[in-house]
């Protein structure tokens, strides 16, 4: 089995715009039927249901920003009658007000075969054994995995996170082929699994692991795919739009196939909103197209990432979106140049510091100055400012290579990085004092 | 001879380099010789002490930077030009000095030169010839 839904993971792009261009008019007549907020947003962007006729026409229409879900909670989107609804899942709302998502039966079944192919691109069929290790409940990690492996038909085991020991007692006893978690769970079991004295491929027998809901680097696929003896794949997805399943990997391991039949991807300009072309790096925004009881239209994921349409060896024609490189929000711009948190701790990680940092921005004589202070290890110590020095610079040539700009490195012992509750501040501007 | 040095990276802080050589004092660590490096963002604090092992676990233990490394030490005569000597010497060698301190020995009439070399090997050889 190669593909879950080939007729649709391989159509021809033709096939693809027809496909969308049909449910995008249907999807956006039934949000402004039955959304009044939407109906609000459309109306003060002149633009009516009439004036969508195809996909060309998508940039016509408003976006939908996590703003507006917060100032419509928790009702305001609901485009079907409560009746219809059978469940809701929720974000955790660590930043704000939480979202809450609705959906019917439809809207289930669809989000469950998103997951379906990303479980049978992963190599999975009805013969898996599928440990489901993300959270269950209003989290969409367990659920949408869960109803995936139904789908396919493999032996699904309800496992939730946590629990790690029976997590591999689990594994042994049943034989466990497919494990799905967050990627920090999996290098957590890894870790277990070798303090138990075990070792995969032959006391535990996982072929594959699909990870997502948080950042990962290639760097810890390396280390999980080691430890668990498997090929681990990516999976993206967020409670706004479905949840997990809306892009997946490929064998190819390079990039994420967005369901292009359900969700229609571009990338804009998060400070003009203009739609930027393909390749180009920017914020994705998403539009569902078969969603009944909460369409998402234009859907702003604050997300930075690019997409590419390229043909990939999986056979699947499905566009593919890089992992996301950081979020809108947290974007600077330092010598005009797109610069994110995120890519600097990235490679942190990779050359094998602590993600234990602070950026400073400051402008001097009409120049942005970029300081990044890290926090060192006694392994990364030496008796020497030379030998100190000569690290720096090397940081400082992999942070070039990776954003593109020159920055001042400074290693600081332990301690020297203020921390506000626990979490390190991580990015100064002083710029906006100054303005 | 090669003796083990032990380094201790520290903020750049007043206080700082005290707290630290207060904390070896608190463990009756007894501070033969010590040389500080610093710079705009941190302070390099580097001794000899009598157990360089156990001050290294008790540095690490309470959290400071710490790193061992070996390092020369020299027997020069306490006089005008002693130290000279050996570092022409080493410099003809072709040897490469990081840096030096010296610290008086228990006996008098002579003093003892810390030297980190960029090869310790080398620089004994040269020395000893
Ligand atoms: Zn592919």
């Amino acid at each position: 089995m190669k593909y879950y839904q080939p007729e649709k993971e391989c159509a021809s792009v033709e096939e693809i715009r027809a496909w969308q261009s049909e449910k995008l008019v249907k999807q956006v007549k039934h949000a402004y039927d039955n959304v009044p907020y939407y109906r609000d947003l459309m109306d003060k962007q002149g633009v009516k249901p009439e004036d969508i006729r195809s996909i060309d026409d998508l940039h016509k229409l408003p976006f939908i920003s996590k703003y507006d879900l917060r100032e419509a909670y928790p009702y305001g989107f609901l485009a079907v009658d409560k009746s219809e609804v059978v469940r809701i899942h929720s974000t955790s709302g660590t930043t704000g007000r939480r979202v809450i998502a609705f959906y019917t039966q439809h809207d289930v079944d669809l989000w469950e075969e998103c997951c379906a192919r990303a479980i049978v691109a992963a190599g999975g069929d009805k013969n898996d054994v599928v440990q489901v290790a993300y959270g269950y409940g209003l989290f969409t990690g367990g659920a949408g995995l869960h109803g995936g492996s139904h789908k396919v038909g493999s032996m699904t085991l309800p496992m939730s996170s946590g629990n790690t020991e029976r997590q591999i007692q689990f594994m042994q006893d049943l034989g466990s082929t497919i494990l799905c978690c967050t990627p920090s769970y999996a290098a957590y079991i890894g870790e277990v699994l070798k303090n138990m004295g075990l070792e995969p491929n032959k006391d535990i027998h996982l072929k594959a692991g699909i990870f997502g809901a948080e950042p990962w680097t290639e760097e810890m696929r390396r280390g999980i795919e080691k430890s668990l003896g498997i090929k681990a794949y990516d999976i993206y997805g967020l409670t706004e739009i479905s949840g997990p399943g809306v892009a997946f990997e490929c064998s190819e391991q390079k990039g994420m196939h967005i369901n292009e039949d359900h969700f229609i991807a571009e990338i804009i300009n998060p400070e003009t909103g203009e739609v930027l072309p393909e390749g180009t790096k920017g914020e994705l925004v998403f539009t569902c197209l078969d969603k009944e009881a909460f369409p998402m239209i234009r859907y702003r994921t604050r997300d930075i990432c690019v997409l590419k349409r390229e043909k990939c060896s999986c056979g699947r024609t499905f566009i593919k979106m890089a992992k996301p490189m950081g979020r809108s929000d947290d974007m600077l711009i330092i010598r005009g140049v797109n610069v994110f948190p995120s890519q600097i701790e990235t490679v942190l990680l990779e050359q094998g510091y602590q993600p234990n940092y602070r950026i400073e921005v400051d402008r001097v004589d009409n120049n942005d100055t970029l300081d990044v202070f890290v926090e060192v290890t006694s392994d990364d110590i030496s008796d020497t400012v030379k030998d100190i020095t000569v690290k720096e610079k090397e940081l400082a040539m992999a942070i070039r290579n990776m954003i593109g700009i020159g920055a001042k490195i400074h290693l600081v012992p332990i301690g020297s990085i203020e921390r506000s509750e626990g979490k390190a501040k991580r990015v100064i501007d002083r710029r906006k004092l100054i303005d | 001879m090669r003796i083990k040095q032990v380094s201790v990276m520290v903020e750049n802080k007043s206080g700082k380099l005290a707290e630290a050589t207060g904390f070896l004092a608190s463990k009756d660590i007894n501070l033969r010789a010590l040389s500080i490096a610093d710079t705009q963002n941190y302070g390099i604090l580097r001794i000899i002490v009598d157990d360089p092992e156990k001050a290294a676990h008790l540095l690490l233990e309470a959290g400071y930077l710490t790193k061992i490394t070996e390092v020369l030490s020299v027997a020069v005569p306490d006089c005008p030009g002693g130290m000279d000597k050996i570092v022409r010497k080493l410099s003809a060698g072709g040897i490469g000095i990081e840096y030096a301190y010296a610290f008086p020995a228990l006996e008098p009439g002579t003093a003892y030169m810390i030297l980190r070399v960029d090869n310790n090997d080398k620089a004994e050889a040269i020395l000893n010839s």
